[in-house]
C-alpha cells in the first residue's frame, strides 16, 4: 500500500444534510482536510448553507459564516481585513460558493476580492447549474444540457450559451494561483489547496463536483463520472501559478465525451450531430490547454 | 479639547478615527467622497490604524463590514443615497447578524431625476432594516453620534448597527466650528469591541444559519428585544456622554422650547437647525412655539412624543421626502404613535425641500402659523407640498 497523502483528520461530520452522492460534499471534506482546523469559511447561498445542518445542528468542526448570495468575495475580504487588524496572519480564509454563486451572481464580489490582492482562498464547487434551487441553468452550465430553465420540450430549448470559463477570468486578473480540482482526484485535490498555504493572495479553485439530482445519474457513480469529465477532457486538471500553465494530469486513454455524457440523463436529448460538436470543442480547448502549457514553459 | 473648522465628512472620518475603527470597507459616491478621501489620508500618513478595504461596489462595503465585525473587528463605512439603496438587503444581514457596524450616510435625493441633493428618502427608505437611524443636525452632533452610537450599539444588551444621517451639502461640504476630543479621552468612554460571540477557530461555530418556522420567530423577537433595551440605554449613553464630553445633542426626540407651546413643528436634519432660529424669533414676538426634533427615527421616540402630546395643541411634521401612495414617512409615523395616546393635538404634514430645495426661515415662519391656526382652521388638507413652482414641468420632456 502506498503512502497516505491525504491527511486523516475529519472537519465535516456526520450530521450534515447532503443528498446521496453529492460531489459537493467531498468538495468540502476534502478542502477542509487539505486546509486543517485553522481555517475560517464563508459561505453564500448555495447546497452547502444547509449542508452543514441547520439550527442548531452544525455539521462542521471550523468557523463557519452564511451569507447572501452574491459577496462571498467580500465577506472573505471582510474576514481577512479583521484578521489583519488583529494581526493574525495564521489562519487561512476560504470563501466556498456554488456556480451561480460565482460565476452569475457573485462574479462582481469575487473580481473585487481578487483584484485587491486579498490573501484568500475561494473555492468554487462547480454542479453545473442552479441545485439548490431546483436545477436552474446557470452560467457554467454547459451547451447542451437540460435544466428547469433549459427544459428541452418540443423546440430543442436546451443550454446553448458556451460555459462561462472561470479559470481564464481568474488568470485576466492576474492573481498568483489558479487551478481546477475534480473530487475524483483527492491527492491532487488536496495538494493543489495545500500548495496554497504558501501562497500569499488570491488562490481561485474550480472545482469539478457531480450533482446526481441535477444530472440526472445514479449517486453511486458520481466519482466515476467525474474521472470520467477529467479523462475525457471536458474538465482538465491542471494548474496556472504566475501565468505558468501546468497540466497536473493527462489521460493517457481518452475516453470519447459520448460516453460521458451518455451517462447522464440531463443530455439524453442530444441528436449525434450536438454531441459530435461537443466532442470538437472539447478537443479544440485540450489542444488550446496544451499550446498555453507549452507556450508558457519558460514562465 | 482643540476646536477646528471642519465640515460634516470630515466629522464623519474624525469620528472613525477617534473611535478607532479597526476595519473600514467603503466605496466613493457623491458627496460622501470626502470621507473616504480624508480616511484614506489619515492611513497614507501612519494617522489612523485602520484596514482599510477599498470596495467595488457600497454591497460589498456593507457585506465585508459583516463579515468582519463577526471576525470580532470594530467597523465603519459611509454612503450615500444610491450607495445607500444598493446595500438594503446586507443591511438586513448586517442587523440580523447583530453586527454593531456604524455608518455615516450622507441624505442625498434618489433619482431620477438625477440629484445630488438633500433629500431623506434614501435612508427613510431603510426604515425596517433592522438600524438604527440618528439625523444629526450640526457638524459636532455628526462626530458625537459616531462616539455614541459604537457605544451604544456595542453593548452586549444590544448588538445592533446604526446608520448616522447628514443632509448633502448642508452638513456635508460646509464647514462649521467642532471640538474635537482628545484621543484619551474617548478611549476612556469607548472600550475595545468585545463581541460575546464571533468567529474563533478554537471555538468553531456557524453563523447565520438556517432556521426552521419553529425558530424564526424567537430569533426576531430576541433583537425586538435588544431594540426595547436599547432605547433606555441611548438615555445612559447620552447622559455618559455629556458628563464626559460637556455636550447633550438629545437623546431620541429633541424637544427645544415647548414648555407651555401651544404649536410644534417636527422635523430632522439641518432644517430642523433652520427652525430652531424661527422659534427664538417667533417667541420674541410672542408667539407659543416649539421644535420637536427627531433625532432617533429608529427607535421611533413613541414614549416622548404622547408625552409632547400631551402639552400642546397642534403638531406639524415636516418630512425632507415623501412615500408615494401615502404621505410623509415621519408624519405617517407621529400619526401612529399618536393614535393610541390619550391626546391627540392637530396634526399636520408638510413635504418641503425635497431634492435639495432651500427650507428658508420666511417659509417655516409661514409653517408655524399654519401649525398654530390648525385646531381653528381644522386638518382639512392633511398633506401640504410646500413652496411649489406654480407651473409644473411637463411630466415627460
Amino acid at each position: 500500500m502506498g503512502k497516505i497523502t491525504i491527511p486523516e483528520e475529519e472537519y465535516m461530520h456526520p450530521g450534515h444534510i447532503a443528498c446521496l452522492g453529492c460531489g459537493g460534499a467531498l468538495a468540502m471534506r476534502y478542502m477542509l482536510k487539505a486546509l486543517g482546523k485553522r481555517t475560517m469559511v464563508s459561505i453564500p447561498a448555495c447546497c452547502w448553507a444547509i449542508m452543514h445542518g441547520k439550527h442548531p445542528n452544525f455539521a462542521l468542526g471550523v468557523p463557519l459564516v452564511n451569507t447572501a448570495f452574491e459577496v462571498t468575495g467580500a465577506s472573505i475580504s471582510g474576514i481577512r481585513a479583521a484578521l489583519d487588524a488583529k494581526g493574525i496572519k495564521d489562519v487561512n480564509v476560504v470563501g466556498f460558493a456554488g456556480d451561480g454563486g460565482t460565476a452569475d451572481i457573485g462574479i462582481q464580489a469575487l473580481s473585487g476580492a481578487v483584484e485587491r490582492n486579498t490573501n484568500i482562498f475561494y473555492v468554487m464547487y462547480d454542479n453545473e447549474a442552479y441545485m439548490n434551487t431546483g436545477i436552474q441553468r446557470s452560467g457554467a452550465t454547459p451547451p447542451g444540457a437540460w435544466t428547469t430553465t433549459t427544459p428541452v420540450g418540443t423546440t430543442q430549448d436546451w443550454k446553448k450559451a458556451p460555459k462561462k470559463n472561470m479559470v481564464e477570468i481568474m488568470v485576466a486578473h492576474k492573481i498568483p494561483y489558479t487551478a481546477t480540482i475534480n473530487i475524483a482526484f483527492p491527492e491532487d485535490f488536496v495538494k493543489k489547496l495545500q500548495k496554497g498555504k504558501d501562497i500569499d493572495g488570491p488562490k481561485f479553485y474550480h472545482a469539478f463536483a457531480p450533482c446526481p439530482t441535477g444530472w440526472r445519474h445514479p449517486p453511486e457513480i458520481t466519482v466515476s463520472i467525474a474521472k470520467m469529465a477529467t479523462d475525457s477532457n471536458v474538465f482538465p486538471l491542471f494548474e496556472v501559478e504566475e501565468g505558468k500553465y501546468t497540466i497536473t494530469r493527462k489521460p493517457k486513454k481518452r475516453i470519447p465525451v459520448k460516453e460521458y455524457l451518455g451517462l447522464q440523463g440531463r443530455f439524453r436529448h442530444l441528436p449525434e450531430e450536438m454531441v459530435e460538436r461537443i466532442q470538437r470543442e472539447v478537443d479544440r480547448e485540450w489542444e488550446l490547454l496544451l499550446r498555453k502549457e507549452e507556450y508558457t514553459a519558460d514562465f | 479639547m482643540p476646536k477646528v473648522v471642519i465640515t460634516g465628512n470630515y466629522s464623519l472620518a474624525y469620528g472613525a478615527k477617534l473611535c478607532r475603527a479597526e476595519v473600514v470597507a467603503a466605496y466613493p459616491i457623491t458627496p460622501q467622497t470626502t470621507v473616504v478621501e480624508k480616511i484614506a489620508e489619515f492611513v497614507a500618513n501612519d494617522e489612523m490604524d485602520t484596514q482599510y478595504v477599498k470596495v467595488e461596489s457600497e454591497h460589498t462595503a456593507m457585506a465585508a463590514c459583516i463579515s468582519a465585525s463577526l471576525t470580532g473587528a470594530r467597523t465603519f463605512t459611509a454612503t450615500s443615497a444610491h450607495g445607500l439603496t444598493l446595500m438594503h438587503e446586507v443591511l438586513i444581514w448586517a442587523s440580523g447578524s447583530r453586527t454593531p457596524i456604524i455608518m455615516g450616510n450622507i441624505n442625498r435625493a434618489m433619482a431620477p431625476p438625477w440629484s445630488v441633493w438633500a433629500d431623506h428618502l434614501d435612508s427613510v427608505a431603510q426604515r425596517d432594516t433592522g438600524w438604527m437611524q440618528i439625523y444629526a443636525e450640526t457638524n459636532q452632533e455628526v462626530l458625537d453620534s459616531i462616539i455614541q452610537a459604537y457605544k451604544l450599539c456595542e453593548n452586549n444588551d444590544v448588538l445592533l448597527p446604526c446608520m448616522i444621517m447628514e443632509d448633502a451639502f448642508f452638513l456635508s461640504h460646509t464647514s462649521e466650528a467642532v471640538d474635537l476630543p482628545e484621543q484619551s479621552e474617548v478611549d476612556a468612554f469607548l472600550p475595545p469591541f468585545d463581541p460575546p460571540e464571533k468567529l474563533d477557530v478554537d471555538d468553531p461555530k456557524g453563523f447565520c444559519s438556517l432556521v426552521m418556522p419553529d425558530w424564526y420567530m424567537e430569533f426576531r423577537y430576541l433583537m425586538h428585544e435588544a431594540w426595547n433595551r436599547a432605547r433606555k440605554i441611548i438615555y445612559d449613553v447620552v447622559e455618559d456622554f455629556e458628563k464626559k464630553f460637556g455636550r447633550n445633542h438629545g437623546a431620541l426626540l429633541d424637544i427645544y422650547r415647548c414648555d407651555d407651546a401651544d404649536a410644534v413643528l417636527m422635523a430632522a436634519g439641518t432644517a430642523a437647525a433652520t427652525c430652531r432660529e424661527v422659534v427664538d424669533d417667533l417667541r420674541s414676538k410672542g408667539k407659543k412655539v416649539g421644535l420637536a426634533r427627531i433625532r432617533f427615527f429608529r427607535p421611533f421616540p413613541t414614549d416622548e412624543l404622547r408625552s409632547l402630546a400631551k402639552e400642546v395643541d397642534s403638531i406639524g411634521v415636516l418630512d425632507r421626502s415623501f412615500t408615494f401612495g401615502h404621505g410623509g414617512a415621519f408624519y405617517s409615523e407621529v400619526a401612529g404613535a399618536l393614535y393610541n395616546s390619550p391626546t391627540k393635538p392637530a396634526l399636520k404634514n408638510y413635504i418641503a425641500g425635497l431634492g435639495g430645495r432651500d427650507i428658508t426661515p420666511v417659509t417655516l415662519e409661514r409653517l408655524f402659523e399654519d401649525v398654530l391656526n390648525l385646531p381653528e382652521n381644522g386638518t382639512e388638507q392633511e398633506i401640504e407640498w410646500v413652496d411649489l413652482k406654480d407651473t409644473p414641468p411637463k411630466e415627460v420632456s
